[in-house]
């Protein structure tokens, strides 16, 4: 099997051919689950058994001679996607034993691809978080160094693809939790245009920025995953209603005469001088590939960060009003009356980021601050997008970083969340104009990785995707494993 | 533009979050830290600029009005910390 670790293509050929079968693959990945999440804690829920179960299903499909992209091969879900029988945490204590009613849309596809589950991963609690220190179920390891942030939110994701725990996981990203952890981790990670990815199912942090995605070894693995879960749902109202393309087969388009565009504001005194230098090497790759860069303008990232800080917060503290302490979850101890039931059952059941953010956001949104908070941030938001659109007249992707450091150490930031805050200044905006971005690894200062940032306009995943799909042709960042999980994995 | 503790304990009522009186002033602190960013907020360019609610600007669509969901209660109650008889189940609300 060790042959064919390296990537869903090579899984896919290994079980097509009969190398090996799903269950065989499953029990392999299972065992590296067993064997390493003890250090890394990148699981909160793990399902060996529903995952066998799944596997023998699949192997019964291949056996019927069914082909298909994703039939077999192993997964895991961030714990905030919606699973029926198996536990939704979303890493708080308020849904500590919460099972969700229905499948999440990204689910039931998924399912039916005959993708196999192995588990649900950690997380910062609702999704609120850089460093995937803010979890019930605890902090998450970092797999190049454990005194490392994985980052986050979807930090636990992110550690157990670095670790090879399993080949492709999803996350979500509201700020940057896909795009930050990928680049701490060293894999690639991938975060749709708004709409692409349905919502449904997956418990909402800020509606109007949260996405879905994926998290994977390479950009071939996130195009293959992306194709399964990308496409309308009439059952999330803000879901796209736009063919979704054959990423796969966008992979090989050409990026000779491509514009990529490269933030002079970006490449300021924030930017760590050793992050800033493996980006500009991978940038001259481009360059050397056909690419012809283009120097731009992209301003107002702080601008951007104010904006995000309170329209996230105010949709949070909506989104989740419906925990309650009546119909979902935890319920504090011998409540006094029904006003001492809610306010005692959030107080114990959320933590103390996720507080935070409904007291900002119930602030943000309250009579005689609505128009200074809320109205002027959604204002901010337009110029956001109006500073993309602009940027992008010059430019077909921009090239920049993905966090102004690599992952800083564990309990670092913990004392202070709006130094914290900053970690997401080049993620923020993206989020907030609605436009795919990517996270690609191009190598590492010290023992951590770096990651690149790659921003299209709308709908253009494919070509994100073809760009840093060429670049992994000619580099092998993607394809390191930290050294102590490097054994049996390829 | 910042939040005194008499208007953090205001805030916290209308988000029925019980606080501590101790955890007060470094919650005021924590939170005028963050609120310090909505300065940039202040900026004149932003004036005549609409409010931007979808990050795509996409219409809300309407659908059929044709029943989609079936009753589910029991399934649903299932996740609710206490329930009775079908119903949800809270604290006397009226003596």
């Amino acid at each position: 099997m060790s042959d064919y670790l390296q990537s869903l293509s090579h899984l896919r050929a290994g079980l097509d051919s009969g190398i090996f079968s799903a269950r065989e693959l499953t029990q392999y990945y299972l065992d590296r689950v067993s064997r390493f999440d003890g250090a890394l804690n990148a699981f909160i829920t793990k399902t060996p058994e529903r995952a066998l179960a799944a596997a023998d299903e699949a192997d019964q499909r291949l056996a019927a001679g069914e082909r298909a992209p994703l039939l077999g091969i192993p997964y895991a879900h961030k714990d905030i996607f919606c699973t029926a029988g198996v536990r939704t945490t979303c890493a708080s204590k308020m849904l500590g034993d919460w099972v969700a009613p229905y499948d999440a849309t990204v689910h039931q596809k998924l399912n039916a691809a005959g993708a196999v589950l192995l588990g649900k991963t950690n997380m910062d609690e609702f999704a609120m978080g850089s460093s995937n220190e803010n979890s019930a179920f605890g902090a998450v390891k970092n797999p190049w160094d454990h005194a490392a942030v994985p980052g986050g939110s979807s930090g636990g994701s992110a550690a157990a693809v670095a670790a090879r725990l399993v080949p492709v996981a999803t996350g979500t990203d509201t700020g940057g939790s896909i795009r930050q952890p990928a680049a701490y981790c060293g894999i690639t990670g991938i975060k749709p245009t708004y709409g692409r990815v349905s919502r449904f199912g997956m418990i909402a942090y800020a509606s109007s920025l949260d996405q879905g995605g994926v998290l994977a070894g390479s950009a071939e693995d996130c195009a293959l995953m992306l194709q399964a879960m990308a496409g309308h749902d009439p059952r999330d109202s803000t879901s796209a209603n736009q063919p979704v393309p054959d990423y796969v087969t966008e992979l090989d388009q050409p990026l000779a005469g491509l514009r990529v565009g490269v933030p002079r504001q970006w490449f300021t005194a924030g930017l760590d001088s050793v992050v800033a230098a493996r980006i500009e090497t991978a940038i001259a790759e481009l360059e050397s590939m056909g690419a012809q860069r283009v120097d731009i303008d992209l301003p107002d990232a702080e601008l951007a960060l104010a904006a995000y800080y309170l329209i996230a917060p105010a949709e949070a503290s909506s989104n989740l009003s419906r925990f309650d302490g009546v119909r979902f979850g935890y319920r504090c101890a011998e409540p006094r009356d029904l006003n001492d039931l809610y306010e005692r059952s959030r107080s114990e059941g959320f933590g103390e980021e996720v507080q935070r953010r409904i007291l900002i956001g119930t602030y943000a949104l309250s009579a005689g601050y609505y128009d200074a908070f809320y109205g002027r941030a959604q204002k901010a938001r337009r110029q956001i997008a109006a500073n993309f659109e602009a940027a992008f007249r010059d430019c077909d992707v921009i090239a920049g970083p993905v966090a102004p450091t690599v992952a800083f150490d564990l309990g670092a930031h913990m004392s202070d969340p709006a130094t914290m805050y900053l970690e997401d200044i080049y993620t923020i905006p993206v989020n907030l104009a609605g436009l795919p971005g990517m996270s690609v690894p191009v190598g590492f200062s010290g023992s951590r990785p770096v990651g690149m940032q790659l921003i299209g306009s709308p709908f253009t995943e494919g070509r994100l995707l073809a760009v840093a799909h060429q670049y992994q042709q000619r580099t092998d960042w993607h394809q390191q494993i930290p050294a102590a999980y490097r054994e049996g994995a390829a | 533009m910042s939040l005194n503790p008499s208007q953090l304990k205001h805030v916290a009522h209308l988000s029925r979050i019980a606080l501590e009186e101790s955890k007060i002033p470094a919650l005021v602190q924590d939170l005028n830290a963050i609120l310090a960013f909505a300065e940039q907020l202040k900026d004149g360019r932003l004036d005549d600029l609409a409010p931007m609610a979808h990050p795509l600007d996409q219409q809300q669509p309407l659908r059929a009005d044709v029943v989609s969901e079936t009753n589910q209660r029991d399934i649903l109650l299932k996740g609710a910390p206490a329930t009775e008889q079908g119903l949800f189940l809270v604290p006397k609300v009226i003596e």
